[in-house]
């Protein structure tokens, strides 16, 4: 080739062009190998794509739930007391949990013909009639539902609620049609809605929230510049073709930009494409009780442009990059010539710069602003992305002393030693996934304690309270709950408040006393008695005596009951936290000292303990407490309490978390599965001259066995410095919590079990010897 | 390169007359070098005399050229031997080996294997010279390397020819 | 010629899709005999070296190494026999990228569980037979085609194979190379007594054979049964 060529007369733009719609060709043409280059690389990138589009729609299926969570909200601004008139109903909460998922529940009684229908109802179910959401009414129609019944009254099933008053579409939710509610039990609503908004995130937690946002996104797009560089080493030979052409660098790069971008951008439909489709199948799933309408999964408008440009030119980048660093020269990929030294230096750049981003950031607490928000990130971001930067160098730092060893693993450290970056490439999406993992775990259980404190209760000596208002046989019903099977043991009293009447009862001091009435081994519970037998009466005081409270204080119990005296012989006795974490003054009465019915609004509570072997002992104590009254409550109780948020953020993180390394682990499968269709001739020659294909899989997993431990140390270590940057920035103790570390590890070496063990059944088929001839 | 045991092949396809014999021989084979009438007449005297034709009739008038030969069943012998049999392998044999072909063709004989025949010929000689140079010095080497590259070529003919024979039947049957 | 054949292949069939690619091939292979197989290019050479190695099953047909039908020999049996008897010789690209020359010649005896140390012993004094000795530590694609195509001489011969197959070991080789490269197999071949099976397009290379088979339209005809 000599002399002008002619196509540059017409101007270097329109020349750049063509290379640019001759790049783009290549990428849908170019035969069997080029197209399923191109699949699978749209199928990478797509995956990518559709994770950060569901990203992008987070937001809005966060708003909105939310929005229609405060469309149905009952939980009216305090305003002034409402009388029953034409436009106003009652409310009754009667929320319950079955199998530890929450079900929300509502007696309705509308008191006029104006009444406020609540959302996603048609009509008010009459009396005795219940409207519930599809998920609970599918449960009720399964074996489980006649477990689950009795909390719904036993009403009949008379509609069910429009997508508009769900949460989401697996939420368990019931309305129920009572005529007998009364507005002691009850709210008066004229209207649903409103509500106080949600609690503010506080600085801490809007830390996590950024960082959780890092971690999952990062590990996405250095999986997608993996995705763009599938089928590398051929479109390098592809190119190194053309510039023996006669192409110059500079075609060269045009194409490779214009091709990998096309690619891309064949990704980008598919990702849309699986996104879509995967919006629809959003209702199968339901993770930790929370579930999504499709049409919620409504993708932020500026992300999704966002998304829609950066990918394609990260793919071009990536390929220019790539380009680089193989020097396309007329021979240049011909010959596999031993690769240089990979600097050090550039590589520490990027983390070194992130931790000094991090490092004076040393107490967000004391405020946060856009500023320091963005800090976080870009640290996070450039910690991170370290773990990419280095993984290479560190891999050639493992293998480059190796030597030999058997067979299979010879094969693979030559491979590493040769071209670590191949195999690097895919397993740094994992690595960055392990590290931000390990990272924010550590940060989390830093600062778990500020968000969970004991909650006081004593689940050792019962698992559940029940407390029942005024239930007309107070003891029948305690028998009832002790009956349930499943229950070990039921500790009933009943208790109420009164007021000391020696003193008169107009005495502005006279404070309301607390009497609970239960047998001995009940009122045990509520202080330490000594020595106890029916009839025995104890005053039980938290520091100080009750003033004006002694034996022979006499007492006047309301409803025109006569006064009862306390017998000269109660002994005081020091109280004993309840197993709730409660502690009250009060009178500990044995039910042979009292000779009068306690009052009816008497509040019976039930310390109920549980066989832990039988894990629906205590959906079967609901039930049964429901068939009592409907308002009653059972506590199951726990030792320590979360906050709200801080539960929601967490659970999002590990929601996010397991969902990024599957799909981080879906494309590195495809990416593996590349790698393998590369080198198919060369594993069938190898089978064609009898290497057992057990010899060939190992070598396979040597080859991504050794990237993955350097990548898995590397993200254990970079995971540790952000976490320990982390929690710096909240003033936590910097403690290195192996659980954490080994956690986050182990997930990461599963995903990459995972992945080689689905890529096996391909090898094998790859190494048949028939594929001798193959390209 | 033997005109007497072409004109056999020639004969057996059909009786002819001399004058045939002579313009169907030039046509297939004397493309630069026709054939003289006394070179016709001289070599269908020796078969005669051989017992290798024989005249077949004899038309009304004077002349050579009235008598219809045909070929006898020692001619249709020594045919058959002188196409089976491999010529030795040397430099420019391919008009022979053509003739050889265009005959077996034209009577109806497997050319493929007589093409086979020659080639194992071809081969086995070259086997022979190529012991030959790898015991030999230098000099052997080089002339060995000569013949065998000619005979490489005649083999590639060869090869060429079989593969081709369908064709070449096609036309010469035409 | 005297002695059992030790590979026989009878009425060989295969067919790929629509295409037969052997269609009644029968061939015969003895101890130490060096067998050129030629033929038009499509013909079915390679699909025949192939059926005969194991690597491809026949549609319809028996091999038989040694009395052993290979048919009846699980995937894993004749990996192995391949392994352990057999050599091979393909056109190009069999050579492992990554590995050098010595190690890629060592490599069927590593895999045969010979010791690091003597494996690469043995395969360095092949490559020295192979006259390539100054090429052991390098990596194939930093060699020239005739030395690389020299290495898989040595690798296909450092097992002592009973049966080397070479599908067109010369066919990317200028003539003075693939003589050498087809003198030196012949040679060890014969030192060794292995059976060479040599497809070839090449009648030069094809005279360093004992014997030629050819095969046209799937079929093989050996030649000394037409004479
Ligand atoms: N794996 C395969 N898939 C499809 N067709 C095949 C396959 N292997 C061989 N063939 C076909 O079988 C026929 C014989 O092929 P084969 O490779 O054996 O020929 P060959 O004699 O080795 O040719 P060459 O001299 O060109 O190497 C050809 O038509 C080929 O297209
Ligand atoms: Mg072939």
């Amino acid at each position: 080739m000599t002399g002008a060529d002619p196509r540059r007369r017409g101007g270097r733009l329109r020349a750049g062009w063509g290379d640019l719609v001759m790049g783009a060709g290549m990428a849908v043409t170019g035969g069997r190998s080029g197209w399923t280059r191109t699949v699978l690389t749209a199928l990478g990138v797509g995956i990518g794509v559709a994770m950060l589009l569901l990203a992008a729609a987070v937001p809005g299926a966060i708003d909105a739930r939310a929005a229609r969570g405060a469309a149905r909200s009952d939980q009216g601004l305090p305003g002034p007391e409402l009388s029953a008139a034409a436009n106003t109903l009652l409310v009754a909460q009667v929320d319950t949990v079955f199998r530890n998922r929450p079900v929300r529940g509502r007696i309705l009684h509308p008191e006029g013909p104006d009444a406020p229908l609540p959302p996603g109802l048609t009509a008010f179910p009459r009396d005795g009639e219940v409207v519930v959401s599809p998920a609970l009414r599918e449960l009720l129609g399964s074996p489980d539902g006649a477990l689950l019944a009795p909390r719904l009254g036993g009403a009949r099933v008379a509609g069910t609620i429009g997508p508009e008053g769900l949460a989401g579409p697996h939420e368990l939710t019931f309305y129920l049609g009572r005529d007998n509610l009364t507005a002691d039990h009850a709210m008066r609503l004229d209207h649903f809605g409103g509500g106080g908004p949600a609690d503010e995130f506080g600085p801490v937690l809007w830390l996590l929230v950024v960082v959780v946002v890092v971690v999952l996104l990062l590990p996405i797009v250095v999986f997608l510049g993996a995705a763009v560089r599938f089928g590398g080493e051929q479109r390098d030979r592809r190119l190194a073709a053309l510039r023996l052409l006669g192409a110059d660098a500079g075609m060269v790069r045009r194409i490779a930009a214009a091709e990998a971008g096309t690619a891309a951008l064949v990704g980008l439909a598919v990702g849309t494409g699986f996104f879509l489709a995967g919006r629809q199948l959003a209702p199968l799933v339901s993770l930790y009780d929370i579930s999504v309408f499709p049409a919620d999964l409504r993708p932020v408008p500026w992300l999704v442009a966002v998304v829609a440009l950066a990918v394609p030119l990260l793919a071009a980048g990536m390929a220019l990059l790539a380009l680089r660093r193989v020097v396309v020269t007329p021979l240049g990929v011909s010959r596999q010539a031993t690769p240089a030294r990979r600097r050090l230096w550039w590589r520490l750049l990027l983390p070194l710069a992130g931790l000094a981003l991090l490092q004076p950031l040393t107490d967000v607490r004391a405020g946060r602003t856009a500023a320091t928000d963005g800090q976080v990130a870009a640290g996070a971001v450039l910690l991170l992305v370290g773990t990419v930067t280095l993984l290479p160098w560190l891999v050639d730092l493992l293998v480059r002393p190796l030597r030999g060893g058997p067979p299979p693993w010879q094969l693979a450290i030559r491979r590493l030693q040769l071209d670590s970056s191949a195999s690097a490439r895919l397993v740094s999406g994992v690595a960055v996934a392990v590290a931000g993992t390990i990272g924010l775990q550590m940060l989390v259980a830093g600062v778990q304690d500020e968000f969970r404190r004991p909650s006081g209760q004593d689940p050792a000596r019962a698992q559940a309270v029940v407390s029942l208002y005024g239930p007309p046989e107070s003891r029948r019903v305690l028998a009832r709950i002790a009956a349930v099977p499943g229950v070990t043991r039921s500790l009933g009293t009943v208790s109420f408040v009164a007021f000391p009447a020696s003193v008169g009862a107009a005495d502005p001091d006279a404070s309301p006393v607390e009497v609970r009435i239960g047998d001995c081994t009940a009122l045990a519970e509520y202080a330490d008695l000594g020595g106890c037998a029916d009839g025995d009466v104890f005053l039980a005081w938290r520091d100080r005596p009750v003033p004006g409270l002694g034996p022979g204080t006499r007492i006047g119990f309301g409803g025109g009951a006569p006064a009862w005296r306390v017998p000269a012989d109660a002994r005081t006795v020091p109280v004993r936290d309840d197993p709730v974490g409660g502690r009250g003054d009060g009178l500990l009465v044995t039910p042979g000292a009292l000779a009068y019915r306690p009052p009816d609004e008497a509040l019976a509570t039930a310390l109920v303990g549980l066989d832990p072997t039988d894990s629906d002992a205590v959906e079967r104590l609901r039930s049964e407490v429901a068939a009592v009254d409907l308002t009653a409550s059972v506590l199951t109780l726990d030792a320590t309490r979360e906050s709200r948020q801080f539960t929601n953020v967490r659970r999002g993180l590990l929601i996010g978390a397991v969902v990024t390394l599957l799909l981080i682990g879906m494309s590195m499968l495809v990416g593996v599965l590349e790698q393998l269709r590369e080198r198919r001739r060369l594993l069938a020659t190898l089978v064609a001259v009898g290497t057992p294909r057990s010899a060939l899989g190992w070598s396979v997993l040597g080859q991504t066995g050794v990237p993955v431990l350097a990548g898995l140390v590397l993200a254990a270590a970079i995971g540790l410095a952000m976490g320990a940057a982390l929690l710096r920035m909240v003033g936590a103790p910097v403690l290195v919590s192996w659980p954490v570390v080994g956690l986050g590890v182990g997930l990461g070496a599963a995903v990459v079990l995972l992945v080689t063990g689905a890529s096996l059944p391909v090898l094998w088929r790859l190494t048949r010897p028939d594929g001798l001839r193959a390209e | 390169m033997s005109i007497g045991h072409t004109f056999l092949g020639l004969l057996e396809s059909s009786p002819r007359h001399g004058y045939d014999l002579k313009r169907a021989y030039d046509e297939r084979f004397g493309h630069t070098r026709p054939l003289h009438f006394g070179q016709v007449y001289s070599t269908l005297s020796r078969l005669l005399r051989n017992g290798l034709v024989a005249v077949d009739s004899v038309e009304p008038g004077e002349g050579p050229e009235r008598k219809r030969y045909a070929i006898t069943e020692a001619g249709v012998t020594d045919v058959q031997r002188w196409l089976s049999q491999p010529e030795k392998p040397e430099p420019y044999l391919q008009s022979v080996l053509y003739t050889k072909v265009v005959l077996a063709l034209l009577t109806d004989r497997p050319a493929a294997d007589l093409l086979d025949t020659q080639r194992a010929e071809h081969l086995r000689l070259m086997r022979e010279l190529t012991r030959r140079k790898t015991h030999g010095d230098l000099a052997e080497q080089l002339i060995c390397d000569h013949a065998l590259f000619h005979l490489e070529a005649d083999l590639r003919w060869l090869e060429l020819t079989a593969a081709r024979l369908d064709e070449l039947a096609k036309e010469v049957r035409a | 010629m005297t002695g059992e054949p030790l590979l026989v292949g009878d009425d060989l069939h295969r067919s790929f899709g629509p295409t037969p690619a052997l269609a009644g091939a029968s061939i015969s292979v003895r101890a130490g005999e060096v067998v050129a197989v030629m033929g038009p290019s499509g013909s079915g050479k390679s699909t025949l070296l192939h059926c005969l190695a194991g690597i491809v099953r026949p549609d319809r047909g028996s091999v038989r190494y040694r009395g052993t039908e290979l048919a009846t020999l699980s995937d894993a049996g004749r990996s192995a026999l391949r392994r352990r008897e057999f050599g091979f010789v393909f056109q190009f690209g069999q050579l492992v990228p990554e590995l050098t020359c010595l190690e890629n010649v060592a490599l069927p005896l590593r895999l045969e569980r010979v010791p690091r140390r003597e494996a690469e012993r043995r395969a360095g004094e092949w490559l020295a037979r192979l006259e390539v000795a100054d090429v052991a530590g390098k990596r194939p694609g930093e060699v020239s085609g005739g030395q690389g195509q020299r290495v898989a001489v040595a690798r296909a011969l450092v097992t002592g194979p009973r049966v080397v197959f070479a599908d067109e070991p010369t066919g990317a080789l200028d003539s003075l190379n693939g003589e050498r490269v087809m003198r030196l197999l012949a040679g060890a071949a014969r030192e060794t007594g292995a059976a060479v099976l040599l497809v070839t397009h090449e009648p030069r290379v094809a005279a360093y054979s004992d014997r030629e088979v050819v095969v046209r339209d799937g079929r093989a005809r050996s030649l000394e049964q037409v004479a």
